[in-house]
């Protein structure tokens, strides 16, 4: 029954070997980084190249570096800020807009869902967008990270179908208690809805993780920025004002030690998320189907 | 049941009543459920149609001093300049070019790598080459980005390739020839796995008495491919292939931003990044609101188109 053709066996080892290749280049950047992060750094100044084992004796000078670095220490600490505070807002505002957009026989839920489903379609722009937030005085403030993007709605969708698929039983025989909507919402629909509440969640706050645009071009003082913000001006913009730790080693080395920093900071920001993603990968394939049945 | 026939009920008696009383009893009856949504609501007015508002002045030589409203109306003076200019046609061009690319590559080797994906009997090394192949989907682009300038860097890890095939390394980023290509692999490296879950999971929907049946038939692996495999994740690739021409315009602006520099404006610069050059950097408010406003007119066609063709393909793939 399970013979294999000539043919079904060559295209079997064939198909490990390249599974096996494309993981191989999957993961040769990231290894890259994480063995030159240990290296000399007269050698990695010297030379780019490849590297698969640390070059020279091993240090973690650089580790010691960044971590030493104020700027990335306080990027660290506003990223926690906005995705803490960031998510809780934007979960707030999504169960309840969820909720409600769920409940069936309101008569004005038609015409809000069409004005939110709108702005899917269409947008404002970048300038009028950069224009309200600074008609609103929020330039320079940390609420310019969080309050423009609150809402998404793409999430918002993804909760209300999910709020809608709860028994209505179970909301009638809760208001028969005496269940005001408020403890419905928070004592039925989160915890009955909870994959998708965690998925949502998730997603809020990993795209507060990533945002370094918002921060980019509504923050003026560097102690508001968060860390994507910082990464960008050491790994793209090459500013030393942000490497200040620097001027820890002397004058001469501070160019060789500026590309072994490099590779530590991108280490620093990659592997906390590296070693979390495994245990959330569920809860993101997860997401990809709840957000995909929706389309 | 009690329910569904309470809603009737008030079906039928509403419809002798006015709107007004509609509303008004609707209103009573309902108010502290609508009270949640003002939040919600607050946020869209300010947030997405505030915005909406200050498109007027696309058509208004924009003083800060005077205000949106204020402002003196020009027409559609910034919008013959854009198109007079020969930045109009560049940037357009090279808003298809990448998009298209990206289209090219980017869609279809996700669907070839879980089909390769699907094939594989060993689980460990199905689940292995899952977790490494999702990975860099969760490293941000900031780091991407930098990655990509020190991989591409004269003395970097491509340019060592290169010198092994006796060419001469280059910054690969300096050079306009090559941007689009940086542009599209690097998102494959990213995004090949993560945009194969999808496909892989439509794979798995398949009827395995599909594939026990063709084998009777005399179908061997190939042919199985052909007529089984692709035909079952058909609506999944169509509905995909939709919703990424819909997102078009929204794509890889970001990217393109923290990796384009002068040199190679001749083939990085898009309509998004473009606006944000006019208007965040030199200040130039109406213009780049008038082109940000082409971008998202175009936006708003092939969203509409997008959402047309899924609704119309969910109908004849589920029937």
């Amino acid at each position: 029954m399970n013979k294999l053709s000539t043919g079904e066996k060559i295209f079997r080892v064939f198909n490990y070997l390249l599974l096996f290749a494309i993981c191989v280049v999957t993961l040769y950047p990231l290894w890259h980084v994480a063995m030159a992060s240990i290296s000399d750094p007269l050698i990695v100044y010297a030379k780019r190249g490849f590297y698969f084992y640390p070059a020279g004796e091993i240090t973690l000078r650089g580790y010691k570096l960044v971590l030493d670095n104020p700027n990335i220490i306080s990027g660290f600490l506003n990223t926690l800020f906005y995705v803490v505070v960031g998510t809780s807002i934007s979960m707030f505002l999504t169960i309840l807009g969820a909720y409600v957009l769920s409940r069936k026989g309101l008569y004005w839920n038609n015409l809000i869902m069409k004005i939110i489903v709108f702005t899917m379609y269409f947008h404002g722009g970048l300038i009028p967008f950069y224009l309200m937030v600074k008609n609103m005085g929020l330039l320079d403030s940390r609420w310019s990270i969080i309050l423009p993007i609150a809402v998404n709605t793409w999430n918002l969708i993804i909760m209300r179908t999910a709020f809608a698929g709860i028994p209505e039983s179970l909301v009638e025989s809760a208001k028969l208690d005496g269940a005001s909507d408020w403890r419905i919402v928070w004592v039925i629909m989160v915890p009955l809805a909870q994959a998708t509440v965690a998925v949502i969640a998730l997603f809020y706050a990993v795209r507060m993780w990533n945002e370094w645009f918002n921060p980019s071009i509504f923050l003026s003082s560097k102690d508001k920025y968060p860390i994507q913000l910082l990464l960008r001006e050491i790994l793209l913009q090459n500013d030393t004002k942000s490497m200040t730790q620097l001027s820890a080693v002397g004058q001469s080395q501070q160019e060789s030690y500026r590309l072994l920093v490099k590779y530590c900071t991108i280490m620093v920001a990659t592997l906390p998320i590296l070693f979390v993603y495994p245990f959330l990968q569920r809860y993101f394939i997860q997401g990809v189907m709840i957000g995909s049945v929706k389309g | 049941m009690a329910i569904r026939q309470d809603t009737i009920l008030t079906a039928s008696a509403t419809k002798r009543d006015s709107w007004t009383s509609i509303v008004a009893k609707d209103w009573r009856k309902h108010w502290k459920i609508y009270m949640m949504i003002i939040p919600v609501l607050v946020y869209y007015f300010v947030w997405c149609y505030g915005p909406m508002y200050g498109i007027l002045i696309a058509f208004k030589e924009f003083s800060p001093r005077k205000g949106i409203w204020g402002s003196s109306f020009v027409g559609l003076r910034h919008f013959k300049d854009f198109f007079a200019s020969p930045f109009a046609f560049r940037v357009i061009r090279n808003t298809i070019m990448i998009n298209f690319w990206n289209l090219v590559f980017g869609f279809p080797l996700p669907i070839v790598f879980a089909l390769l994906l699907n094939e594989v009997r060993n689980r460990l090394y199905k689940r292995t080459v899952q977790t490494i192949t999702y990975m860099p989907y969760f490293i941000s682009l900031v780091v991407i980005c930098g990655m990509i300038v020190d991989f591409t860097a004269s003395d970097g890890v491509i340019g060592e390739i290169i010198k092994f095939f006796g060419g001469t390394p280059t910054n690969l980023l300096a050079d306009p020839k090559y941007f689009r290509a940086i542009y599209v692999i690097s998102d494959l490296w990213q995004k090949l796995g993560w945009d194969s879950i999808i496909f892989l999971s439509a794979l798995a929907a398949i009827n395995v008495e599909l594939y026990e049946a063709a084998t009777i038939d005399g179908a061997g692996k190939l042919r199985q491919v052909f007529h089984v495999t692709l035909p079952g994740i058909m609506p999944t690739i169509a509905i995909l292939l939709v919703l990424r021409i819909g997102a078009m315009m929204s794509l890889g602006f970001e990217k393109i931003i923290l990796l384009y520099n002068g040199l190679t404006y001749e083939t990085a610069d898009v309509i998004s990044s473009y606006v944000y050059r006019k208007g965040i950097e030199e200040s130039n408010f109406g213009f780049s609101t008038a082109v940000g406003l082409f971008n998202s007119v175009i936006n708003f066609v092939l969203v509409v188109f997008a959402n047309w063709a899924s609704g119309k393909m969910t109908e004849t793939s589920l029937w």
